[in-house]
């Protein structure tokens, strides 16, 4: 009954702006770094997460802040803006500046807030999941009811490690969930090109993990299925695979500058109606929560706000020269010089 | 002074262990048969009995997976051990280990530590053939973000696993499997430990300084015995420690001997010993009255013939003769 209770509250008016508000922002975000990108102030690799905003927030929102673990690979933007990081902190990281979290040495692929609870920000294909049930692993061997999201992707989902740490994770129980992303690209491979079996979910069940597959285009549905597994997770102290199936609209990374050779327009502008902005849109509109002048004074708030966070973090300095060698080791300095 | 006890290589791995787990709650040993079957080469031997399954824990044959569990319940402030069944195994952790364990301070700008043991016999034990008998630890002295020792007697590898085990970054703890039985006096004391980035001289000399690490160490001091008997007075000096590298003892030992040689078990090429050398070469080159020579593996896997395996790892004989050829 309390569930009910709390779902009922969750869609409220006020928590129905707050996810409007938080996937749009995360959109102007990340749109903000392609046109950053391009202008050359952010270098490297830089993978977006325009079109899969629906999964971050209904995921964040079932999640207890500051307490339970979240850890992903190298599309990592949106978690520490939604667990409360400094957004200014995160655009300077994405930047390489001085500002940024990690003092411009992890950049947009490394993103960390440990102190929130966000683990980062990999960069290895599958190489962070039995990193995420560690963290699992660690919160049981202290005896907190602390819940870990393991987000991975499709591409991930064949890597050898994800088999070895679920098998780990049931064999002692720890309290993970494994959100595989599904936006049907490992990259530029399609998903029936590059997995045996496309029902990714099916991949805890020979560990005897539950598993299910569950529309992550749809804010609230997220939030209702997050909810209800982090709930489980945390009370039965077992770990849980959920294949969320989404979808992204821009490229695998900012370097990805031909979708055509992996996927047509046509294909693209169907997903385009899954848009979980334009469904929240409707979804308000339907039932008069919010007008449409309303959303473009929020877009109008959201974009200036994304504008000045970016001139923040453009302000900030790049490290100096000498911090080259800082953070190698907590304790020492590594030689210095060529 | 304290009181001191023998104890062999193994028991005092197995005691300073011990010792961490009673002090630290937050430290616990993982790997594959270290529990219920007591360890390959017995190190956690009576441990999974004393401190159950919490703490012992017996993994799957999952070396990528169990390291990365490691790894992540490090970041969240415990002190894991990982035994490798042989450091061999820990070429499948590869990834774990120097694309994620030595980043993690780095990456996150300090924000994360990996307070992390990776420990395990490294090179030959006897007749284990090419895929079980490999010497990393010049591998993993390479990356940085890793600290990397490999001790050549029972009172560092206590002093040194406990030094280890309190540190806040990733350790490679390389254990020569020719080691576990080699006996010597430990000093009976909670807190002794060793620390590191500082080698030591094992046996004082004037005409060359032997330079070797795990059990080539105790090679050289075998060597060192031999070529005495033919007047020629080596020094004999114990890197312990390859990163964090003690450079001035190694110098200071090459400025009062003038000659040097380099003894290591990984294969020669390219290897630690290499480095050891290129190194002194330009910080001694002025003190030197002949070139730093080496003396490595031979660059082949490691056969299983014993007789062919014996060909492999440079032994007392190897190293005499090398030294009488420098002239």
């Amino acid at each position: 009954m309390a569930k009910e209770a709390k779902l009922e509250h969750m869609e409220t008016p006020a928590q129905l702006e707050e996810f409007y508000r938080q996937m749009l922002f995360i959109r102007r975000f990340e749109e903000k770094c392609n046109v950053a990108y391009r202008l050359g102030k952010i270098g490297g690799y830089m993978h977006t997460y325009v079109g899969m905003e629906a999964t971050a927030v209904g995921f964040n929102a079932a999640l207890r802040r500051g307490w339970d673990y979240v850890i992903t690979a190298y599309r990592d933007h949106p978690q520490p803006l939604l667990m409360g990081s400094d957004p200014v902190a995160v655009m300077a990281e994405i930047m390489g500046r001085s500002g940024g979290l990690s003092r411009g040495k992890g950049g947009s692929m490394h993103v960390y807030d440990i102190e929130r609870g966000f683990f980062g920000g990999w960069g290895i294909v599958g190489g962070h999941i039995p990193l995420g049930g560690g963290l699992a692993f660690g919160a049981k061997y202290k005896g907190e009811d602390r819940v870990t999201v393991c987000y991975l992707g499709d591409g991930a989902a064949n890597q050898g490690v994800v088999f070895e740490t679920l098998n780990m994770a049931a064999l002692w129980d720890l309290p993970i969930i494994f959100a595989i992303e599904n936006n049907e690209f490992a990259m530029g491979t399609r998903l029936e090109y590059h997995a045996a079996d496309t029902q990714l979910y099916k991949r805890g069940e020979p560990f005897g993990i539950k598993s299910e597959r569950i529309d992550g285009m749809d804010v609230l549905e997220v939030l209702k299925d997050a909810s209800r597994i982090v709930d489980y997770v945390r009370k039965e102290q077992k770990p849980y695979v959920v294949e969320i199936m989404n979808y992204r609209f821009n490229g695998h990374g900012a370097a990805d500058n031909d979708r055509q050779l992996y996927r047509t327009k046509e294909e693209e502008e169907i997903h385009a109606k899954r848009d979980p902005i334009i469904r929240l849109e409707t979804l308000m509109l339907e039932r008069n929560i919010m007008t449409r002048e309303k959303m473009e004074a929020i877009d109008e708030e959201l974009t200036d706000q994304v504008e000045a966070i970016y001139e923040k973090a453009d302000a900030s300095p790049f490290p100096e020269a000498h911090e080259v060698y800082d953070n190698v080791y907590t304790d020492l300095e590594p030689e210095k010089g060529h | 002074m304290s009181a001191t006890v023998e104890l062999s290589y193994r028991d005092a791995l197995s005691k300073a262990m011990a010792e961490e787990l009673d002090r630290d709650e937050n430290v616990l040993i993982m790997g594959e048969d270290i529990g219920r079957y007591q360890g390959t080469f017995r190190v956690t031997q009576g441990m999974f009995d004393k401190y159950g399954p919490r703490r012992i824990v017996d993994t799957p044959i999952t070396e990528a997976g169990f390291t990365g569990i490691a790894i992540g319940a490090a970041m969240v402030g415990l002190r894991p051990i990982v035994e490798m069944m042989t450091m061999s195994f820990s070429i499948l952790a590869l990834d774990q280990i120097i694309n994620h364990a030595a980043k993690v301070h780095y990456m996150t700008g300090g924000q994360a530590s990996v307070p992390l043991v990776i420990r395990g016999p490294g090179g030959a034990a006897k007749q284990l053939s090419a895929q079980h008998t490999h010497c990393l630890e010049g591998w993993y002295a390479h990356v940085p973000g890793l600290k990397v020792v490999a001790p050549a007697t029972a009172a560092d590898a206590y002093g040194m696993l406990k030094t280890a085990v309190r540190d806040n970054n990733p350790v490679i703890f390389t254990e020569n499997p020719g080691l576990y039985t080699v006996k010597g006096l430990v000093p009976d004391d909670l807190d002794f430990t060793v620390p590191f980035g500082k080698a030591q001289i094992l046996k004082e000399g004037k005409d060359l300084s032997l330079i070797g690490y795990s059990r080539m160490t105790q090679v050289n001091l075998a060597a060192a015995e031999a070529l005495a008997k033919d007047g020629i007075d080596v020094e004999v000096v114990d890197v312990r420690s390859l990163a964090p590298l003690d450079s001035e003892t190694l110098e200071a030992s090459l400025r009062k001997t003038h000659r040097g040689m380099v003894v290591y078990e990984d294969w020669k090429f390219g290897g630690f010993g290499a480095e050891l050398a290129a190194r002194l070469s330009e910080s001694c080159f002025d003190d030197l009255d002949a070139p730093i020579t080496r003396v490595g593996g031979l660059n082949v896997p490691t056969p299983y013939a014993r007789n062919l395996e014996l060909e492999c790892i440079p032994d007392v004989d190897d190293v005499v003769a090398a030294v009488r050829a420098m002239g």
